[in-house]
């Protein structure tokens, strides 16, 4: 019972770390209607910045960190879609590409970075907790933290005329070229702070496992999406506050159920298939529904 | 107000494909000038529209507004004085956001991080009764359960939320029922004379044409072939009309859509 419910535990709080991840694609995928494939490489740039800040002594300021070269990473890609005349998707794989090399750089040219004797958020956490009935779930009450904070942002945010401004963009591209919203600016702004909670996402999880090897991030953005299609299937209508809640409802579900599946011995090797297999299916059903209808016609003319 | 110099656009200059939309074409609009346009099939009259927006930038002339020269500004920084309607009443608002949260980003009042406060919805909902079609009540529902006429007349509202100096209107009411299409012409007219906005607007129906506004133009082939205003058009009669544009272009008005009455 004792082994149920750390492991219980320790699919929430990976799903609520990675939750920040689906709040990033929440705003640049939901919102501003960009599929932003940099997000891999994001998330592993958050984790080793956050780290190599870390093991420099400054366990606050690797957050900050973080989140300012995920800001950087958002804006290079927004730049390369909206300046520099490259397609979207295609941005965000050559920011994605670039950031493997930028990855290894930040840690020193190691492909891994152990954060053992690291003073880390958690850490510190787990000295202020350590006399209280929460003692044990530091990590937890961490990650809570930090999700309370961002979905308490993009609710404030996406409600403010700049979020309405990024909302329009994604939403009616046509209207907002002809009314006095500029793209380009809010794009940019878009991508700097979905690519910031990425970042964060990273430093919450390298911090958490007390390590950061180069491949921490890769799959992510398949991973975020199943989440977010999970969450939006769950609570997809009403305000921005209870979709955000969906997400991280989406993200914590999902962690759950992989972790059930790990219980029944499957490798754990199978998570990114099954989180591909997810996202194929959530995109791949509602398509199917909607041509039920013309199935129907097909199927009655033969007989 | 409104000045246009000689100005020509050519697409695809050099291919075989090259169109020359619009030829060294020079208009002046008063202030408070109500214009309507008719014209053959393809004679450029949204291509003028989409060069006084800066869609794109002209190959040649210049463009004044106010006195100022704004050839080559951007399109979003225009549309701060510019307003515009499209026929396709799905282009002119945002289907998975609230009628209220259009109407903020119309509005556009307040700073980037501003939100929308109580004052503004009862701004937005005096406004929204204007329109007589019950949508004050429905400030939180998405813009997507509108139809086609609530959300053209929707759309104009937010166009002129903020009263521009010039209102574009693309045969605005063109897709619409003619039962929407009255009503939306009719809100057109108020709207129009309440705040004295400069405005053209394009129209395939002839009758409305003359009715409406002060002053006429026919376009064919890229250029203005007939601007009749003032004690002239008084009184004009739509076969008038054919009669002076077959006068002008050469040949008849050729139009599929054209409504002769």
């Amino acid at each position: 019972m004792d082994a149920l419910w750390t492991l219980g535990q320790t699919a929430l709080e990976l799903g609520l770390i990675c939750s920040l991840t689906v709040l990033a694609l929440f705003l640049s995928y939901s919102m501003l209607n960009v599929c932003d494939l940099s997000t891999d490489g994001c998330f592993t740039l958050g984790a080793a910045v956050g780290a190599a800040v870390a093991i420099s002594g400054h366990p606050y300021g690797a957050v900050l960190c973080a989140m300012g070269a995920g800001v950087l990473s958002g804006f290079t890609a927004a730049l390369l879609q909206t300046r520099m005349g490259v397609d979207s998707l295609l941005a965000g794989i050559i920011v994605n590409t670039g950031l493997y090399s930028v990855n290894i750089w930040v840690m020193g040219g190691a492909a891994q970075l152990n954060l053992n004797r690291t003073d880390t958020v958690f850490t510190k956490m787990r000295a202020l907790l350590s006399a209280t009935p929460l003692a044990g779930q530091y990590r937890l009450v961490v990650a809570v933290i930090a999700v309370a904070l961002t979905a308490a942002f993009l609710t404030f945010f996406l409600n403010t005329r700049l979020g309405l401004s990024i909302r329009a963009t994604g939403d009616n591209p046509d209207m907002v070229r002809s009314s006095s919203i500029d793209p380009v600016f809010t794009t940019t702004v878009g991508l700097c702070v979905a690519n910031a909670f990425t970042g964060l996402s990273g430093c919450l999880l390298s911090q958490a496992q007390k390590s950061v090897s180069i491949d921490i991030g890769s799959g992510m953005v398949t991973i975020a999406l199943a989440s977010l299609l999970i969450g939006r299937t769950l609570m997809g209508r009403g305000g921005i506050f209870s979709r955000a809640m969906g997400m991280v409802l989406g993200s914590c579900l999902f962690r759950v159920v992989y972790t059930i599946a790990l219980r029944f011995h499957m490798p754990a090797y199978m998570l990114k298939l099954i989180s591909s297999l997810i996202v194929i299916l959530a995109i791949f059903l509602p398509y199917l529904a909607g041509r039920r209808t013309l199935f129907r016609r097909m199927m009655e003319r033969r007989t | 107000m409104l000045e246009l110099r000689g100005i020509s656009k050519t697409f695809h200059p050099g291919t075989p494909n090259a169109k020359t939309a619009i030829v060294n074409l020079s208009l002046t609009l008063e202030a408070g000038d109500f214009v309507t346009i008719i014209g053959s099939n393809g004679a450029g009259k949204s291509t003028l529209f989409n060069a006084i927006c800066g869609d794109f930038f002209t190959d040649q002339g210049s463009i004044f507004l106010d006195g100022e020269d704004i050839t080559f500004q951007p399109s979003h920084v225009r549309s701060k004085r510019i307003g515009r309607l499209y026929q396709d009443p799905m282009r002119g608002s945002a289907p998975n956001m609230t009628i209220e949260e259009n109407l903020a980003l119309a509005a556009g009042s307040g700073g980037l991080f501003s939100r929308i406060t109580r004052g503004d919805r009862e701004r937005f909902r005096q406004r929204l009764s204007l329109l007589g079609m019950g949508l004050e009540d429905r400030l939180r529902q998405s813009v997507g359960l509108l139809s086609g006429g609530q959300r053209q007349a929707l759309t104009l509202l937010m166009a002129t939320m903020n009263p521009p100096r010039l209102l574009l209107l693309d045969e605005h009411t063109a897709a619409l029922d003619p039962a929407a299409a009255e009503k939306v012409l009719d809100l057109t007219r108020r709207i129009v004379d309440q705040h004295h906005i400069t405005t053209m607007m394009v129209t395939h129906n002839l009758q409305n044409a003359l009715d409406m506004g002060n002053r006429t133009l026919m376009m064919d082939a890229g250029g203005i072939v007939l601007d009749v205003g003032g004690a002239e058009r008084q009184g004009m009669k739509v076969p008038d009309l054919l009669e002076r544009f077959r006068a002008g272009a050469g040949k008849s008005l050729d139009n599929d859509r054209i409504l002769l009455s």
